[in-house]
């Protein structure tokens, strides 16, 4: 019997269709302009140049990178520290509201970072919630500078990044076969041989994607250093918003974005090294 | 003792850090005070001066517009994508997985400039359109994640048996799949339509002066500085999507 293939078609046409015209084109594009020369007259001329690269290595864009890295970094750092064990307590409970604490963790996720971030300056202000409780209890009697400094930038990114570190983790908390780590124990492994053993190594995975969604948005979510750290507060993703929409330099805006893409490369690449022999390969 | 108190302590304290600021917000947009942190006695002040906003609320409808046909149409190519991935062995099928899982983890501000380069040499002047383009690109691989994780639960004997019985493919979508598939179908439409609704950093780019829209308002009027207007708008905008997810959560956990 000749199955009709025309349903396959179609809907395989539209996907590709979409995916390259408005997914592979552009970012096709963002590779071209990095190599081309800037021109104030006509935004991008030819011929090809690698110049847009030695630009980056520029004394002031280095100092904004080490920043990016520096601010991203802890960020990152400090959900990992503080997300791992929130994630392993809640994959781990046997409770009947552990779906509805899954549910509290996933509602964030999904509302309006500009406005958590927004939410943040009532706290952190130097009337805010934080400084007032403070100085009522006797502890400080100073407001503590808590808003627009770096302070307040890594707290703002920490609470919209927060979800996006723990729910990668959650899933392969849950996977986890609970058998190997009793089985641990009753080799005579203490606690912490166990996790870096046993829990760790299989729980790389998780890390390395929750550190992906947190690492590469820290540096590019321009919006929240632009609220709350002040004038004086650019990161990565603030720079590369500056070269296209203020000095309309887009060869090098998409220079910058390469080197984005090259740091996700290698994260990927980590993962794809820690899930090596696995059949679960997916991240999300 | 101190073993058993410190998980609920530890639990508490991070959803404590995730709902506060959200509280503080909404407590103190019923505030009668102007920038004061002091309770001054409930008031609806604020949110009657919001609803005189005429240009808020020309930025809502366009918003919801935007929405509703960018959540549309990402929920009809992401969910035949979807379907395809499952049900066919295709030329560029790792491919696709690949492009898809790229698109999900890369920085939105990539895709921003990448869209805004792509309409700059099409000459497409930046509103309405580009915005819509953009949106259903970037909702695309969310809904292709969410429906699919629905159908691999499907018993595969369905589609043979069905088969057998001489159903073509469209026949079996409109009669099978689609019925089955509703409730994923509606959560991607419904997470699509509250990541139009919140995106900031793509439309940022795409956006032009004619078709102004929420998120970016909300950002432009935050960037002057807190003012007691923009807390009530901020918890309607918050009330509204927390009823969204609690509704997709709902349709999502029915059936599984």
């Amino acid at each position: 019997m000749k199955s009709d293939r025309s349903f396959k078609y179609f809907s395989l046409s539209i996907t590709w269709f979409w995916l390259v015209i408005f997914s592979l084109l552009p970012y096709g594009l963002v590779i071209t302009a990095s190599l081309l020369h800037h021109d104030s007259s006509h935004l991008m001329q030819l011929p090809f140049t690698l110049m847009n690269y030695a630009g980056l290595t520029n004394k002031l864009y280095l100092t904004i990178f080490e920043k990016s890295f520096y601010i991203a970094g802890s960020c990152t750092l400090i959900c990992l520290v503080v997300g791992y064990p929130f994630a392993y307590l809640i994959a781990r409970m046997q409770h009947r509201f552990k779906n509805l604490l899954i549910l509290l963790i996933i509602i964030p996720f999904w509302t309006s970072s500009l406005i958590r971030s927004y939410s943040m300056i009532a706290i952190l202000k130097s009337k805010g919630l934080i400084n007032t409780a403070l100085m009522w209890l006797g502890i400080i009697h100073q407001p503590l500078p808590m808003l627009f400094n770096n302070f307040a930038v890594i707290s703002g990114l920490i609470y919209n990044l927060l979800p996006f570190m723990v729910l990668p983790l959650l899933t392969n908390i849950e996977r986890l076969d609970h058998r190997l780590i009793d089985a641990a124990r009753d080799l005579g492994a203490n606690r912490i041989t166990t996790f870096r053993k046993i829990i760790l190594p299989l729980t790389m995975p998780g890390i390395i994607s929750g550190c992906i969604l947190v690492f590469l948005p820290a540096m590019t979510i321009f919006y929240i250093p632009d609220l709350l750290g002040g004038a004086k507060s650019i990161l990565l993703g603030n720079l590369i918003q500056t070269q296209f929409l203020v000095t309309q330099n887009w060869p090098l805006g998409s220079a910058m974005s390469i080197l984005l893409a090259i740091i996700l490369a290698v994260l990927i690449a980590l993962y794809w090294y820690s899930t090596r022999g696995k059949k679960e390969k997916d991240l999300l | 003792m101190i073993a058993r108190l410190s998980t609920p302590t530890y639990l508490t304290t991070i959803y404590l850090f995730f709902y506060i600021p959200i509280i503080v917000l909404i407590i103190y947009s019923f505030n009668n005070a102007q920038f004061s942190l002091v309770w001054h006695g409930f008031s609806l002040h604020w949110y009657q001066e919001l609803f005189k906003d005429r240009d808020l609320w020309v930025a809502v409808w366009h918003s919801l517009l935007l929405g509703i046909i960018s959540a549309t149409l990402s929920t009809t190519v992401g969910g035949l994508a979807a379907v395809s991935l499952y049900r066919y062995k295709f030329f560029g099928r790792n491919l696709l997985y690949a492009l898809i899982f790229i698109l999900i983890l890369s920085p939105e501000i990539v895709m921003g400039i990448s869209l805004l380069m792509l309409f700059n040499i099409m000459k497409v002047n930046l509103g309405f359109w580009t915005l819509l383009f953009a949106h259903i690109t970037f909702c695309i691989p969310f809904v292709i994640v969410t429906v699919y994780s629905r159908i691999i639960s499907f018993d595969k004997h369905i589609f043979e048996a069905a088969k057998d019985l001489g159903a073509k493919d469209w026949m079996i979508m409109r009669s099978i799949i689609l019925p089955l598939l509703w409730p994923g179908l509606m959560a991607g439409w419904l997470l699509s339509f509250t990541l139009s609704l919140d995106d900031i950093i793509t439309s940022y780019f795409v956006a032009g002066p004619d078709f102004e829209i929420l998120p970016l308002k909300i950002y432009s009027m935050v960037r002057l500085g807190v003012k007691p207007e923009i807390n009530a708008l901020c918890s309607i905008t918050f009330m509204f999507t927390l009823l969204l997810v609690v509704l997709s959560q709902l349709l999502l956990r029915k059936k599984s």
